[in-house]
């Protein structure tokens, strides 16, 4: 197996994902399967090989730091599942 | 034919000289709508009323002499795209609620065009899918044989197009989800060169392979809708500063002069025979038009399922971090702990195919796995755009078939996501190297599903695209042909 139900539950924390038992089983076979099939990259020698992020060689896209019209704070919030018009409520932290 | 039925150009020309109005084009849409979309379920959000007031205001316009090129054209627009005070979900129950605060580039520029916006068509959630089975909201089905899926991820839009529910749509397309559909469906779309079009605005899956383009009932509408959104946008830092030609200046008559490759691996074992035929015949009508042809190798082809896989992914899981039921969408409001919130909101909000993709993304990019799997995917991706260049050093246009095989059946494949990835492997490798792309319709299979031509360029030859396809579309003659 290249991947365990241990490491998928494990990857699905670090995704803030939350996987039934259920899910984990058909997750991993099924994550298993996706990356035997991946593993055919390592056909290729890619030891001299750049890699490429963007197919296009782009530059650092710089503009003037000016004010400009933006979203007013309502409605920024507009579409807070839990707001107070003044900011997003989410549970306690400290 | 009906108004509903007919082409962007064709009603420009009606409109102008006054002889319909956008109301009432508008009307025959919205009947079509009712009459067929209990079949098709190519919509997940309808705008009946705005699109009405929409089309008054185009006709105002247009009596005062104003009014752009799409100036009282009613159009689709798959739901990944935000549209100001109208519900954008994405295909996902993660944004149901979602009314964006502000309108995509593109959807500006539709609207400076003058266009009626119908409402929001169906897509596999967050574009993750080849058959739009991914969504939250139900199944459209394809309009030539409703058992069949309509391909995807913007399925919704190539429905739309097709069952006449709308006379153009836009879709995005970051595997293949404008081709495939439009292939599946019998209806043009284009995939332009990554940075043509803004993506500000599109909800990202993957954004390095994410392009926004327009499907349509012909060559010539494509044409008019991709300068309509094309263009540098300072708030795309991607986009590309680079003019925009008139692309229906490029439809012509001959194709002399053009080079056409013809790239063997896209000919392999497992392309359905019907498929090859058809396509074999289009690069027959190609020549007859006045193109040479060549054979082509893009060796590394074979691999470029693989190398999506991962770094499609990889790029999602970073992507979807941002629904998190604090600022917009789904919250499991049951969960008073930060972490808990997070889980259960996403783990409710999306759906299993994302799950499965943001947890792929998130392992490759792992602490350990990186050099193996984004690194590696990343140094094929140049091996790729490699073979690209060095088939473009040879001929101007390469000609494939778009789908191994016609549209499948619904439920066919949905317990094996494999098989899935797999049927992209003919038009995933554009996206990796950024290049321009389109299906064309080429034919017919014996039971009735149409086949589609792609054509791919290189970066910015768009207008060869145009050219060669509007060639191949006037020795064809199936633009009058409709599924139902």
């Amino acid at each position: 197996m290249k991947i365990t139900p241990e490491e998928v539950r494990y990857v699905a924390t670090l995704a803030r994902l939350s996987l039934s038992e259920a899910e984990v089983e058909k997750t991993t076979l099924q994550l298993d399967t996706i990356l035997s099939y991946v593993e055919k990259l390592d056909e290729l020698d890619t030891s001299s090989v750049q890699p490429t992020t963007h197919a296009l060689a782009l530059r650092n896209a710089f503009r003037e730091d000016e004010t400009k019209a933006s979203l007013s704070q309502r409605e920024a919030l507009a579409n807070g599942p839990l707001q107070n018009g003044e900011a997003f409520v989410v549970p306690r932290v400290i | 034919m009906e108004l509903h039925a007919l082409t962007i150009h064709a009603l420009q020309d009606l409109l102008a000289k006054g002889e319909i109005s956008s109301l009432e084009l508008t009307r025959s849409v919205l009947d079509r709508i009712d009459a067929v979309e209990d079949k098709v379920r190519a919509y997940i959000t309808l705008d009946r009323n705005n699109a009405l007031a929409q089309a008054e205001g185009a006709d105002e316009q247009r009596k005062r002499g104003e009014g752009g090129s799409l100036c009282g054209i009613p159009l689709s627009i798959k739901d990944v795209l935000c549209t100001k005070g109208l519900r954008t979900t994405a295909g996902s129950k993660i944004l149901e609620p979602f009314i964006p605060p502000y309108d995509a580039t593109v959807i500006e520029k539709l609207r400076v065009e003058g266009a009626v916006i119908l409402g929001k068509a169906s897509m596999d959630e967050f574009a993750m899918g080849s058959a739009n089975e991914n969504c939250a909201y139900g199944v459209p089905k394809n309009p030539w044989n409703l058992a069949h899926v309509c391909g995807g991820s913007s399925g919704g839009s190539a429905a739309s197009v097709a069952a006449d529910e709308c006379i153009a749509s836009l879709g995005s397309d970051t595997g293949g989800s404008i081709r495939q559909p439009a292939s599946h469906c019998g209806i043009v779309g284009i995939k332009p060169t990554y940075g043509r079009v803004s993506r500000f605005g599109l909800l990202a899956y993957a954004s390095s392979l994410d392009q926004v383009g327009p499907l349509t009932k012909d060559v010539r509408d494509a044409a008019i809708m991709l300068k309509a959104i094309s263009g540098y946008d300072p708030r795309d830092s991607t986009s590309v500063n680079q003019p925009v030609p008139d692309y229906t200046a490029a439809l012509g008559a001959d194709l002399n002069g053009l080079t056409i490759g013809i790239p063997k691996e896209y000919f392999g074992a497992g392309l359905d025979p019907e498929v090859e035929q058809a396509v074999r015949k289009g690069i027959g009508l190609l020549t007859e038009a006045g193109a040479k042809t060549v054979e082509i190798s893009l060796p590394h082809t074979e691999y470029g399922v693989a190398a999506y896989y991962i770094i499609a992914p990889a790029e999602a899981s970073s992507n979807l971090a941002r629904y998190d039921g604090v600022r917009y969408g789904f919250r499991d409001h049951d969960q008073h702990e930060l972490l808990e919130m997070y889980r259960h909101s996403r783990s409710q909000g999306f759906g299993e195919e994302v799950k499965r993709r943001i947890i792929i993304g998130t392992y490759a990019l792992s602490s350990g796995y990186y050099d193996a799997y984004y690194k590696k995917a990343s140094q094929v991706r140049t091996l790729i755009v490699q073979d690209y260049a060095k088939a473009f050093s040879q001929c101007d246009l390469l000609v494939s078939p778009v789908t191994p095989a016609p549209a499948w059946k619904i439920g066919e494949k949905i317990d094996d996501p494999l098989s899935v990835y797999l049927s992209d492997i003919l038009t995933i490798c554009t996206n990796l190297a950024g290049l321009p792309g389109m299906s064309v319709p080429c034919g017919m299979s014996s039971s009735g599903l149409p086949i589609g031509l792609q054509l791919q360029a290189s970066h910015f030859a768009e207008e060869k695209i145009f050219r060669a396809a509007y060639a191949l579309e006037q020795r064809l003659d199936l633009a009058g042909k409709k599924p139902m």
